[in-house]
């Protein structure tokens, strides 16, 4: 087991009181493991990544526990992550092309990089080089300012930097989002092989395109208004769904092959609730076709069959 | 409807405005009544220029443009107001679309001030939610709201509840769907295709290939401010005959089937502009006459051109 997430609550802090972003989530994800993240803005996929690395005001700890290879990740202590981040934990953020320093060549912010994390350029610099083929960039890439590179450059260079310490999990954060669709294909693809290559030995890819999640992803998980809805096999979530939001929001997806004039797709009807006070139970009561009073608790996130998570009460878990 | 005629747009760069850059080249479109155009092409690709460009949002540096006969590259004053009772743009970022100080409505006021000033204001308010309605909103939810309490998809119908209180015929739609989350997208494309049925025209710009195939009629795909193949979206999207376009098709992401292993060009070697094929650096196919001339958009089967030589070749 790679990673074990177990309740974990992360509020958000604002003048009007918690805005619960993450609201107890538990899930493991398994050695070698491409998990995609998918969800609607603001259903805390970010907030998941952000608080897994990075926990700072305003976003507030507020209980749970996390493992990482069996030992426990101090994910409220700034600090003492310190000894995790980048080494054993890293992340390639959501504006990846923005995500180097404008001021420095690319080779010596490597260094000073490293330099922070006690390595030294010296011993990982063949290594950097051959990933910098890997990825198709060139070696000259070193000596240039990060204004040099084209869009895609920079991201396939963060990309890079991310796993030059062979983390042990990596988050990719919409990375493929602002390219265009030729480009998304070879940076989706080199994700796989970074794994592939056990540069990282497993992942979570964040993004809210679930037919890339598809291409690329070995399980995926749906989240919902800072809940988790279902998790299960790339398969199982496209073909049989158990969640009505899961099924509902696959079959909104617009395919190649689908006109409007011989089939018209249907929406979700309704917003997502507002996070400030949520609503009590089922955060996904108010739009579901079948919700009925016991939706007024909260249902547990339990496994339906092997492997496949559900959190609904319509389905019949162990609880059931 | 609109008829465009080689237009180019042309941007002066470089220090003293020496060097030229070429963002739209040559381009014949045209639009029917009633009609869904897709304007198909990555970043980069001049979709978004032509769009301003019929909007008249920039100007149009060659070629001619025309709306129901008029040509609209040389129209101002009173004719130019009357182009925009017809024509109207929504665009991508709603957010950026309002200004956060007033109340999202006086978007609505607006038009009324500019347009419709004689008419009475409980006719103009009875207007307002019929086309609010129409756009699948509840007027009460919407009316006297700040642009920052109203999500992004109220926000975008809102604007497309505008063009329709202008009684707009032509709508240029530049990537409306990008900003929206995935359950609500559906919604604002179902809403286009009906405003479609009452005969409105959209030329829809998206780099999204399964949006575009889902709403359109007719498939323009672009390339670095070209046409390189355009026709009706089955026979462009089923029969691709350009390099570029059958490498687009094989990478979109599906949900039934998954990648097929295609070599996609990362590095590009580009030739200068103006000489030969636009996509002779990322060609497989590319030969010495692609580097030499350029090609042009030849038909292939009835409603589908392609601008390839290969494809001449081929048949």
């Amino acid at each position: 087991m790679s990673l074990h997430v177990e309740n974990l609550k992360v509020y958000y802090q604002t003048l009007s009181g918690d805005v619960r972003a993450l609201d107890g989530a538990t899930f493991d994800i398994a050695d070698g493991e491409i998990m995609g993240l998918a969800g609607e803005s603001g259903c805390g996929k970010t907030t998941l990544a952000h608080s897994l690395i990075r926990l700072t005001p305003p976003l507030k700890f507020i209980g749970g526990r996390v493992e990482l290879d069996g030992e426990e990740l101090p994910i409220a202590d700034m600090e003492k992550m310190d000894d995790f981040r980048f080494r054993k934990i890293s992340i390639v953020p959501q504006y990846a092309m923005n995500a180097l320093n404008p001021t420095r060549k690319i080779g010596k912010m490597t260094a000073e990089l490293l330099a922070s994390k006690g390595a030294k350029m010296k011993d990982v610099e063949p290594e950097l080089r051959r990933r910098l083929d890997l990825v198709g960039l060139t070696q000259d890439v070193l000596d240039m300012y990060p204004i040099e590179l084209s869009g895609g450059m920079k991201q396939r260079m963060v990309m890079v930097l991310s796993t030059l310490l062979d983390p042990s999990l990596l988050m990719a954060d919409e990375i493929t989002s602002a390219l265009d669709v030729s480009t998304q294909k070879a940076v989706a693809e080199m994700l796989v092989e970074f794994r592939d290559r056990q540069f990282v030995k497993s992942m979570i890819i964040i993004t809210h395109d679930i037919s890339i999640l598809y291409q690329v992803a070995d399980t995926i998980m749906i989240m919902y208004a800072g809940q988790l809805a279902e998790k299960a096999s790339k398969e199982t979530i496209i073909e049989s769904p158990r969640h009505p939001y899961t099924k509902m929001l696959i079959s909104s997806l617009p395919q190649v092959g689908v006109q409007v004039n011989d089939t018209r797709l249907k929406g979700i009807p309704g917003t997502p609730p507002q996070l400030l006070e949520p609503p009590k139970g089922c955060r996904f009561r108010a739009r579901c076709p079948l919700a009925f009073d016991k939706c007024l608790e909260v249902p547990p996130f339990v496994e339906v069959d092997p492997g496949h998570m559900v959190a609904c009460w319509k389905e019949p878990g162990k609880n059931a | 409807m609109l008829k465009l005629q080689g237009i180019s747009k042309t941007y002066k760069v470089g220090t003293f405005g020496g060097k030229e850059l070429h963002a739209v080249c040559d381009v014949d479109l045209e639009v029917g009544t009633g009609e869904v155009v897709s304007l198909i092409g990555e970043s980069g690709s001049g979709k978004t220029t032509i769009g301003k460009m019929v909007l008249k949002l920039i100007s149009i540096t060659s070629g001619s443009a025309f709306f129901k006969d008029i040509d609209i590259t040389t129209i101002e004053g009173r004719e130019l107001k009357e182009y925009y009772r017809n024509v109207q743009g929504v665009f991508q970022d709603p957010f950026s679309s309002y200004n956060p100080i007033f109340k999202a409505d006086r978007v609505f006021a607006m038009v009324k001030e500019e347009f419709y000033p004689d008419m009475k204001p409980e006719a103009w308010a009875e207007k307002v939610d019929q086309c609010l309605k129409d756009v699948g909103l509840n007027p009460p939810d919407v009316l006297g709201k700040f642009p920052h309490q109203l999500s992004g998809g109220q926000l975008q119908r809102f604007l497309i509840a505008r063009a329709l209180l202008l009684e707009t015929e032509f709508l240029v739609a530049d990537e409306i769907i990008s900003m929206l989350d995935a359950s609500r997208r559906i919604d604002v494309l179902n809403l286009l295709a009906d405003l479609k049925k009452k005969g409105l025209s959209i030329l829809f710009i998206t780099h999204d290939l399964s949006l575009a195939y889902y709403i359109s009629d007719q498939a323009v795909i672009l390339y670095r401010g070209s046409i390189v193949e355009m026709g009706s979206t089955e026979r462009v999207y089923f029969n691709p005959q350009h390099p570029y376009t059958k490498m687009l098709m094989a990478t979109v992401p599906r949900l039934d089937q998954e990648w097929e292993d295609i070599e996609i060009a990362i590095r590009e070697k580009q030739l200068p502009i103006g000489q030969g094929c636009v996509y002779f650096g990322r060609c497989p196919f590319a030969t010495d006459q692609c580097s030499l001339e350029r090609p042009q958009l030849e038909q292939i089967e009835s409603n589908h051109q392609v601008a390839c030589f290969s494809c001449k070749r081929g048949s």
